[in-house]
This record gives structure tokens, sequence and C-alpha cells, in this order.
């Protein structure tokens, strides 16, 4: 596994310890999609997804994949028991009706108030939004995935977004290589550190203003993953 | 209105016949545009859609060129929003309030309000002329069952336009299909298109 691979893993390891038995989820494309392999075995959850279905099973093998059972990225998915099929206007009215327990979602920005950008560029045509907004905006959880910085190494968690917003100050926890976040009361804590860095290198790559919760914890975010 | 998210649960061959009908400057409220040369992409391509409602258009890069090249106008709704608007649309609602994307770019220009001190976005309802959507069965009256994933949008656009056009895998006897899993009652459709 390469080292991109490696961290993506690493932040959907330490994202699935977020969930609790019996959540109903909902995971976004990208590292949130990873987070099913890492539910720990005392967890079981029922995952959603936007397209219309509930007990969302694995991908089959390919002789198996039915072009009309996929998930929201479009990818084949199979039915677990108890799974059940609905329209796009119900699979909503579950997210923005409260019914969802958490979901976990990527990022491009995430702001210290708990400000989520997360589907547009500035100066880009602004052409798919998709699920995102009600997503975070109706789920009892917002859990974040993501890397910390950009490919490019610019930071990813601002005093405020830059890019359009997804929703305010709907972020609940912020899971990323380094660290985990949580937002209470519009204030942004550090409750968890990875032990490969100091505070002080967690400072110069975070420009978000945040308190360090009294009771820090300091992990090997690195073990077990691989 | 099209139904289908991406091409599953599309209308491939209704979509195919409106492509060799001669209409033309057609304002097309679906989730996407298909993909590349496939489903709403096709229409796309041979310069129909004056107008794209939907959500989620990145899909298809062609999208973006029509768009850049000043051929299309696109306007963009959260997609809980794109399908209650449709669902008002079918019910008698001409407008609704939802939390959803308040303090972002997408609730620019629109009616805020207050409820229990939060604050909500006034949205319209859609509807159509025309309904192309997609069932598994339908039964000699119309009545419509899904498949898996392939629901989607279906549902919603068979209520929300004047004249709705279904096409199915098969065409039953009406009582053969079982009146608890009848997800679209036949009042909602005009005609049935099966091979």
């Amino acid at each position: 596994m390469n080292r991109k691979e490696h961290i993506r893993r690493c932040i959907a390891k330490r994202a699935a310890q977020e969930l609790k038995d019996g959540d109903v989820v909902n995971l976004g494309i990208g590292i949130p999609t990873l987070v099913s392999d890492y539910v720990p075995p005392n967890v079981s959850i029922h995952l959603h997804t936007e397209n219309g279905m509930l007990e969302v099973g694995p991908s089959p093998p390919p002789e198996q994949a039915d072009p009309q059972l996929i998930n929201a990225s479009r990818q084949p998915v199979s039915e677990l028991p108890g799974a059940s099929y609905f329209d796009s206007g119900l699979s909503f009215a579950i997210m923005r009706g409260g019914h969802l327990d958490a979901t976990i979602i990527g990022a491009l920005q995430v702001s210290q108030k708990g400000d989520l950008a997360s589907w547009a560029i500035p100066g880009k045509p602004i052409l798919g939004v998709g699920g995102a907004m009600d997503l975070v905006v109706g789920a009892k959880r917002v859990i974040v995935a993501t890397t910390h910085q950009t490919k490019d190494g610019q930071p990813k968690i601002l005093p405020e977004c830059t890019y359009p917003l997804t929703a305010r100050e709907e972020v609940d926890v912020l899971v990323t290589e380094h660290a985990v976040f949580r937002f209470e009361k519009g204030k942004m804590i550090l409750v968890e550190i990875g032990d490969h860095l100091s505070l002080e290198d967690l400072k110069l790559i975070t420009p978000a203003e945040y308190e360090i919760h009294s009771q820090l914890a300091v992990v090997d975010r690195w073990e077990g993953v691989c | 209105m099209v139904g289908g998210f991406g091409l599953s649960g599309a209308p491939l061959r209704l979509i195919d016949a409106l492509e060799k009908a001669e209409v033309r400057d057609l304002t097309v409220i679906s989730n996407n545009i298909g993909s590349p040369g496939k489903g709403l992409g096709k229409l796309l391509n041979s310069g129909r859609i004056k107008k794209a409602i939907g959500t989620y258009f990145t899909t298809n890069p062609d999208v973006g060129k029509a768009y850049h090249a000043g051929k299309i106008e696109v306007e963009l709704l959260p997609q809980g929003t794109f399908c209650e608007a449709i669902r008002a649309g079918g019910s008698g609602i001409p407008a609704f309030y939802t939390p959803t994307a308040v303090g972002t770019v997408l609730a620019k220009g629109k009616e805020i309000r207050y409820f229990d001190g939060r604050p909500y976005v006034l949205e319209r309802a859609l509807r159509g002329d025309v309904s192309l959507i997609r069932a598994h069965k339908a039964d000699e009256l119309g009545n419509l069952v899904y498949y898996k994933t392939a629901r989607n949008f279906n549902p919603l656009m068979a209520m929300a336009s004047d004249w709705v056009i279904a096409e199915v895998d098969e065409i039953v006897p009406a009582g053969s299909l079982d009146p608890e899993a009848i997800v679209t009652p036949h009042v909602f459709v005009d005609i049935l298109v099966t091979e």
C-alpha cells in the first residue's frame, strides 16, 4: 500500500470509531466509502444511500453486479437482509427529517465554526451539488473525514472557508490523519493528536483557532491499519 | 421531466425516441444529463436541450462544455430540494420551506423565513409538460412497480407532469400485481411503452 492510500485508510479507520451500535449511516464519496471496512466488530450499522436504499451491502463480485443496484457513487452494491428500496423523495425525508444518525463526508475546507465546503471551487462553474447539502443539514451527527491538507500542502482547516459552503456550523467531528477535533457551541476543540507530531507541528499546518481539550488523547494513528 | 440516477432507472428507449423526434429547445428536469453520448447526453449533443434543471451535472463533462459555449442554461438545486419540489409540484403545493442550502450560494436571492428560531429557504415547486419515466412492470391500467435502486426519481416525476409516459419491461393483466406492492397508482400514468 502506498503512502497516500495508507493515510486514507488511517483516516477511515479512526472515523469508523465514531459510529455507535445501531446507527443509521450515510457514507460520502472518497475516504468515507472506506469506513465500512473498519467498523468495529461490536458495532452494527445500517447503511443508507441517497438514491433510495437502506441496508446497503458490500460490492458483489463483478459477475453478480447489477447496474440497477448501485450506491450514490454509482458503484454496484448488494442487499443485506432487511433491505428496503424507496424513491428519492423518501430518501431525502430520511435525511432532512432527522432519521439519519450520522453521515461521514469528505471536505475541501472546514472552518473553526464548523462550516463545511465540499462541493465547489471558486471561479469554476457550479454544475454539481448532489445530496451533500441535505445530508449535512439533516444528519444528527456530521463526521468529516479528510486529509489535513490539500495534496499541494495547502491548509484545509481554516478560520473561515474561502470556497462556497455546503452548510454553516453543521460539522460535529473532524477526523484527519493527524488529529481529531470536536465542535461544541461554536468552538473547535482538539481532542486527539497522533504521537507522530507535536502540538506545535499541528498548529503550523492548522490556521483555524482551536482549544486543546484538558484530557487530550495522544495516540498511535498508524498502528494496525495495514 | 426525465427519471433516473445517472443511467440507472433512466428511460433510455424513450430518450432515444425523443432524440429522433423533431423537438428542440427543451427544458429538461432531471438529476443528471446522462453520461457522454448516453441517455440524455445524446439529446444534449444533438443540441435539443435549452435548459437543464437538476442536481449533479458533473457526471457528464459535455454539460460543462455546452455551458461554457453558452449553448445551455443550467439551474442547480440540492438533491433533496429537487425531489421535494417535484413532489410538491405533483401534490398541489406551490412552494415549501427547507433548511437545506441556507447560508450558501444556492439560497441566493431566495426568501428566508425563521420557524422556531431556525432559518429556512423558500423553494418553488417544479412541474413538467411531459414526464418520461422508467418502471419494472406495469399492469394494463398503468399501475407501476419498480426494480431496486432504479426507482429513484421516477415515482415523483410520475406525479408532476401533464403527460406521463412510462417505459416498462413488461405489461401484465390488471389484478396480477400485488396491490400492496404497487408504488405508482395508475391515476398518474397516461401511456405505457414496452418492447
